[in-house]
């Protein structure tokens, strides 16, 4: 895998080294950051100085350490989403693309249905009456974005399951779950890894706008997409400091799109090779 | 019957019904919810007999099904109910939102199909070229960008350092057009931002895409300018999956049009839509909801049957 990753271009470099450093400050966040999450330690609005480095926020917490927390949540939250969306989509579009019949039918049509809401609409929808704790948030968004899951997972499924392999190893005996884990998922693998690369891009600007409307992660855990908004008056005094979650956003979706994009290239570039066999 | 017509009416039909698929979902998100949607909104006030009274005033002591039927009956009549928060009647405002919203949706799309089609076109023309690269970086950057984040840089440059636009769109009927148009640029301006780059990419993927056929070498050996080559031989046929991403786009602008409209405190549907979800008032929600579903919904039909139309082979199957 490394022979594959060196000989990736440069924006797909840089963005698993991006990638990587965000990782690192999530998961170590607690040791990195200078305070502690919701400590009040200054004034408010406090510019940058040696003691709060990029200044508090605006009832006077450590901006450094928001930021820092800020990554362990809205990172973590949005992978755990996603993975759940995953998991409930993907199995779902093989069992489609495998069962097929009465059960694709039904299950296609509920999805197009649900698909034809807009989903920052229906997440809003969904909020307003579940209300806006995290397990709800997490729940909703995956329910959400497992639709499009599904789509990608059953096309590509339905590539797979016509193969003469898959007839021979059903003809073996083996059950529905054998086929899923050994047939099914491993020929599917490649795009869908890029698109929980790009799921997680779409999740993560979902949360942080949620957040940012004040329907997201609630106060006082660190979020970026609420500290866009809380700090916003400062934009008024031509202080750059609201944009710094919002460049730490942009940041992470970027690089993410830049090595999905990468993995893309190679994916169809595999592709192609085995229709030539 | 002409194909047309027929391939329309059929496309609109599936469109009404998963629209009415879509009204009975949100009519019933409300009996989702564990426990009782009273007891959630009235909180420490909930006694027995505000519970009570409360599911009178929103109807929950009727069965389902029945407030279903009125509900979608008043729809037709232009009654959407009444808002939970203020008592007035939702179609009172709700129209004038609507129309906001259009308007800036409108200005936006007016503003990012033909720059994106101009520079994609151009792109395509000149591929692999420094200007293509950097096109392409650019486009990549910028549909990672959260729509608050253009929404504050450009405020950031535009309002507060350079003091062109105001800050904040306070756009009103009375207004003069002109001054209701310069109030809006600002949100349009994002909002361009945000869609310009996806169009821009597929335009120039779909024209590329066709650069290989065989009648495109053809018109290459007979010594056809370049420009001429795309323009009057490529473009022609790019133009159904061009015009179904537009589509796709002018329905995500729905969308990201919240967002933008929270940021610039526009009044429109999407910051009523916010507004309402966080003070809970259900019936404005639905309402909400329902209009921008339809709107998607038309959006997505418009993008499947010019997609279909613009394909021959589609257009008169075997």
């Amino acid at each position: 895998m490394f022979k594959t990753l060196l000989s990736a271009p440069i924006s797909a470099k840089l963005g698993v080294i991006v990638i990587f450093g965000y990782v690192v400050v999530a998961v170590f966040a607690p040791a990195l950051a200078p305070y502690k999450e919701t400590a009040i330690v200054g004034a408010s609005y406090e510019l940058w100085s040696d003691e709060f480095l990029l200044g508090t926020d605006n009832i006077g917490r450590d901006m450094l350490t928001r930021l820092i927390y800020g990554a362990r949540n809205t990172i973590g939250i949005a992978f755990v989403t996603v993975s759940l969306a995953f998991l409930v989509g993907g199995v779902m579009g093989m069992l489609a693309a495998i069962l097929g019949g009465w059960y694709d039918m039904v299950i296609s049509r509920v999805v197009d249905i649900l698909m034809a809401i807009p989903s920052l609409v229906f997440a809003l929808l969904l909020l307003t009456v579940f209300g806006t704790s995290i397990p709800s948030l997490v729940i909703i968004i995956a329910l959400l974005d497992s639709t499009r899951v599904f789509r990608i997972s059953r096309s590509a499924a339905m590539n797979v399951v016509v193969m003469e392999f898959v007839e021979a190893a059903r003809l073996r005996g083996e059950g529905m779950a054998w086929v899923i884990r050994k047939e099914v998922l491993p020929n599917i693998m490649a795009p869908l890894l890029a698109e929980f690369g790009l799921r997680f891009c779409f999740v993560f600007l979902f949360i942080a706008a949620l957040s940012f409307l004040g329907l997201g992660i609630q106060p006082p855990l660190a979020d970026w997409g609420s500290m866009v908004r809380e700090n916003a008056t400062l934009i008024n005094y031509n202080d750059i400091t609201p944009l710094l979650p919002a460049v730490a956003i942009a940041g992470l979706t970027v690089a993410v799109n830049f090595v999905v994009d990468w993995m893309l290239h190679l994916s169809s570039g595999l592709r192609s090779d085995q229709q030539q066999m | 019957m002409p194909p047309l017509l027929k391939i329309v009416l059929q496309r609109l039909a599936l469109g009404l019904l998963t629209l009415f698929a879509v009204s009975i979902i949100i009519a019933f998100v409300v009996e989702l919810l564990p426990g009782d949607i009273t007891q959630a909104i009235l909180g420490q006030t909930a006694t027995p007999e505000t519970v009570a009274a409360f599911r009178k005033e929103i109807g929950l002591d009727r069965p389902a099904h029945v407030r279903y039927v009125e509900w979608l009956g008043g729809i037709f009549h232009g009654d959407l109910g009444q808002s939970l928060a203020s008592k007035r009647e939702i179609s009172e405002f709700v129209g004038t939102r609507l129309s906001n919203t259009l308007f800036l949706g409108g200005l936006a799309a007016a503003i990012a199909v033909p720059l994106a089609l101009l520079l994609g076109l151009l792109a395509a023309l000149y591929r692999n070229s420094i200007y293509d690269r950097v096109v392409n970086l650019v486009t990549l950057t910028s549909i990672s960008f959260p729509e608050f984040f253009v929404a504050y840089i450009l405020i950031l440059f535009l309002s507060v350092k350079a003091g062109i636009f105001p800050g904040i769109s306070n756009v009103s009927t009375d207004l003069a057009f002109s001054e209701q148009l310069f109030r809006t640029l600002l949100p349009a301006l994002t909002l361009t931002l945000v869609v310009l780059a996806h169009m821009l990419r597929m335009t120039r993927a779909a024209i590329i895409n066709l650069l290989s056929s065989p009648y495109i070498e053809m018109a290459r050996l007979k010594g056809t300018k370049p420009f001429r080559v795309i323009v009057h031989h490529a473009l022609p046929n790019a133009w159904g999956p061009i015009v179904n991403v537009i589509a796709l786009n002018l329905a995500y602008l729905v969308v990201g049009v919240v967002v933008v409209e929270v940021v610039f405190v526009y009044p429109g549907l999407g910051q009523l839509l916010v507004d309402s979800v966080s003070k809970r008032d259900l019936p404005v929600v639905q309402a909400c909801a329902i209009i921008f579903a339809a709107v998607y919904i038309l959006l997505n039909l418009l993008a499947d049957i010019v997609s279909i139309v613009s394909n021959p082979r589609l257009l008169h199957p075997r």
